[in-house]
């Protein structure tokens, strides 16, 4: 008997595909075993309690047919602000070399080329991972060498159907610093019309390195966004992540940090604008293994309509963590009475000299406020504007990137000006 | 400038205000005084449109506008300004932001051009400066961690950068020492003039020494009993509440 949420149409997708898939076809095997034996999770495992992919059975996903090189500059988001940057374009998932630009101080090599899915992913665990491994055809593996500053980088991630089909794509990410290396890597992930976006990122920062993660999800209305990303984060290295989920229409943003180092920091920051029936997930796992690490979530949601939010975090602290400093924040704002928002927060300490925090607000746009903004003249639409980004300052304020914080405050003024 | 006829409010079920006849010529200023509970703050807050209070029965016209039907916002560009009692706090959001997005809703309502970040800040670092306000008060959240006379200066400051036709003052004195009540006063009395009005609420005589008043009303219970000139402001000082709303019963 097949699961409840059946894996059967991507099974049946690999069967066809085998022969053109790259890389260690036991991975790929194993992987299908796994999904031919527990299918797609569902909401009777905990930790997808408040997010289910039934949805994702209903549609018969084709993998892209279009070459990745048939994509002209016109289909480029706006990169204003990004101008020399280096970037690396995927279209449905593989890169297209043409738009891309390539950067001088870090080493990319493509997935398609290398199959090189890492060690850090837990197909058997994580079943989306497993149907990435199962199907990866391409993905950036970005390396920065011992002490370097790379800069930024910018990947760029465009999805499409075809001509009403709708599409998958399972993109496979390596990002891995080499000690004391740093970087940036801003991630743009836009689209048009149905189609599943389900990019796994395995990500190594070295001792006394830094990665800066900015994800800007911002996937089509139709789309399904679905990313995992595991961290492994060494001796006083530092891996800073913040994802705005504005885009899809059901969307899941789940990072496995591990702190596996002395003195090693994590900070994981997300916003999330929704509306209408959108529906979008910020699970995390924050793993202490090593003492004296500190670890840093604000987590901001902004409900408008029948949206959902729902943020998942687990902060787990081993015996050996002593000295764990971890800090976990987690608010919402429902801008309607539809809206809904899931919080669970949980700790699992087993070290005796910790300091963890936790908490949630949900709450309303005050009355109050707004009559003061009303009485100075400033009318109820700007008033509302005024007061979400006000909400949102705390988490965006992490985001010290000038050229990617004015693409996300833009991103948000664009978002009420065409609220409904 | 405005015109009040028989005003009556309710809170709920609750009839605060029970008939105020109250009119505020051009370029005059009118006290409101009256014991706690009589109406006072419920007359400023119907008059700048608060949603939570009904009101009942009468009309009240602004510069031939009939003011009960419009919007808050509406109000506040047509030139009414309400300086609150107690100023609501706005976390995350700079002063100097808040302030030149009101300037410039007013400004575009008027129809005039918008101030840029440049021009705003110097108009706003004068009349601050004036307030004898910190620089870094423009740079803080609105009204958040500000002392209780900062919160009323802040008031001020925003009056003074909007320029009604109208100020309300809601006990805009208390809470306010000696020196800060004179910069209050000097900054009600910078924008006297034929086309600006102000109605003063206010528990005390002190800030009218500042700000001489062309009327002073009392109001208890949800009605104007008694009317007078600045002289009577310092008759309720000597002889108490009690005492003047027993004679005019």
């Amino acid at each position: 008997m097949l699961p409840a949420t059946s894996a059967s149409g991507f099974l049946a997708r690999y069967d066809g595909l085998t022969r053109r898939l790259p890389g260690d076809m036991k991975r790929r095997s194993d992987a299908a075993d796994i999904l031919r034996s527990f299918g797609l999770p569902t909401r009777r495992e905990e930790a997808w309690k408040y997010t289910s992919l039934a949805a994702l059975a209903d549609e018969n996903f084709h993998e892209p047919l279009t070459e990745a090189s048939g994509f002209g500059p016109d289909a480029l988001p706006d990169l204003s602000g990004f101008e020399g940057v280096p970037r690396l374009v995927f279209a449905q998932g593989r890169l297209n070399v043409a738009q891309s630009v390539m950067p001088e101080k870090a080493i990319v090599r493509g997935f398609a080329q290398t199959a090189d899915f890492g060690v850090l992913a837990r197909p058997e665990r994580d079943r989306l991972v497993a149907l990435n491994t199962m199907l990866a055809e391409d993905g950036a593996i970005i390396e920065v060498e011992e002490g370097l500053d790379a800069g930024t980088l910018l990947i760029v991630s465009i999805g499409r159907d075809m001509a009403g089909t709708p599409t998958a794509f399972h993109p496979r990410h390596a990002i891995r610093l080499a000690p004391g290396a740093k970087l940036t890597v801003i991630e743009i992930f836009e689209g048009a019309g149905k189609y599943l976006h389900n990019p796994v990122t395995e990500i190594v920062v070295g001792a006394r390195a830094k990665l800066v993660h900015l994800r800007l999800q911002n996937e089509a209305a139709a789309a399904f966004h679905l990313a995992t990303i595991y961290a492994d984060i060494a001796v006083g290295a530092a891996y800073e992540a913040f994802t705005l989920s504005i885009g899809g229409h059901m969307a899941r943003t789940e990072i496995h940090a591990h702190l596996h180092g002395k003195g090693g920091h994590t900070a994981l920051n997300a916003a999330q604008l929704l509306r209408g029936t959108q529906h979008s997930d910020f699970t995390t796992v924050v793993s202490h293994d090593a003492p004296n690490c500190t670890s840093r979530q604000t987590v901001k949601h902004v409900l408008a309509g029948k949206s959902r939010g729902v943020f998942q975090g687990k902060i787990e602290v081993a015996r050996a963590a002593q000295k764990t400093d971890g800090y976990q924040m987690n608010q919402a704002l429902l801008l309607s009475p539809d809206a809904e928002i899931d919080c669970k927060p949980q700790l699992e300490i087993y070290a005796d000299d910790v300091k963890c925090s936790h908490g949630a607000t949900i709450g309303e746009l005050d009355p109050e406020q707004l009559f003061y903004l009303a009485s100075r003249g400033i009318p109820a639409e700007a008033a509302r504007a005024l007061l979400v980004r006000a909400f949102l300052a705390e988490a965006l304020d992490a985001v010290e990137d000038e050229a990617a914080r004015s693409m996300l405050d833009s991103v948000i003024d664009r978002w009420w000006q065409n609220a409904p | 400038m405005l015109v009040i006829k028989n005003l009556q409010a309710s809170i709920g079920e609750k009839p605060i205000l029970r008939g105020i006849d109250l009119a505020v010529p051009d370029g005059e200023i009118h006290a409101i005084m009256g014991p706690n509970g009589s109406g006072k703050s419920t007359l400023s807050y119907v008059l700048s449109g608060r949603a939570d209070f009904t009101v009942t029965a009468g009309e009240v016209d602004f510069d031939g506008q009939n003011l009960l039907e419009m919007e808050p916002e509406a109000r506040a560009q047509a030139g009414v300004f309400l300086a609150f009692q107690s100023p609501v706090e706005l976390p995350g959001v700079g002063n100097a932001n808040f302030l030149r997005t009101a300037v410039n809703a007013i400004r575009r309502a008027r129809g005039e051009p918008e101030l840029d970040a440049a021009q705003f800040l110097k108009a706003a670092r004068a009349e601050a400066k004036r307030l004898h306000m910190p620089d870094d008060m423009l740079k803080r959240n609105v009204n958040v961690g500000f002392s209780g006379g900062e919160k009323k200066r802040n008031e001020v400051l925003q009056m003074t950068m909007l320029r009604p036709k109208l100020a309300i003052l809601d006990e805009t004195d208390s809470g306010l020492d000696i020196d800060a009540l004179k910069i209050v006063g000097e900054g009600v009395n910078a924008l006297r003039s034929e086309k600006f009005s102000a109605l003063v609420i206010t528990h005390h005589q002190r800030l009218l020494d500042h700000i001489v008043p062309n009327a002073v009303h009392v109001l208890a219970h949800g009605r104007i009993v008694r009317s007078g000139g600045a002289e009577l402001a310092r008759d309720l000082e000597r002889h108490g509440y009690a005492q003047v709303i027993a004679e005019a019963a």
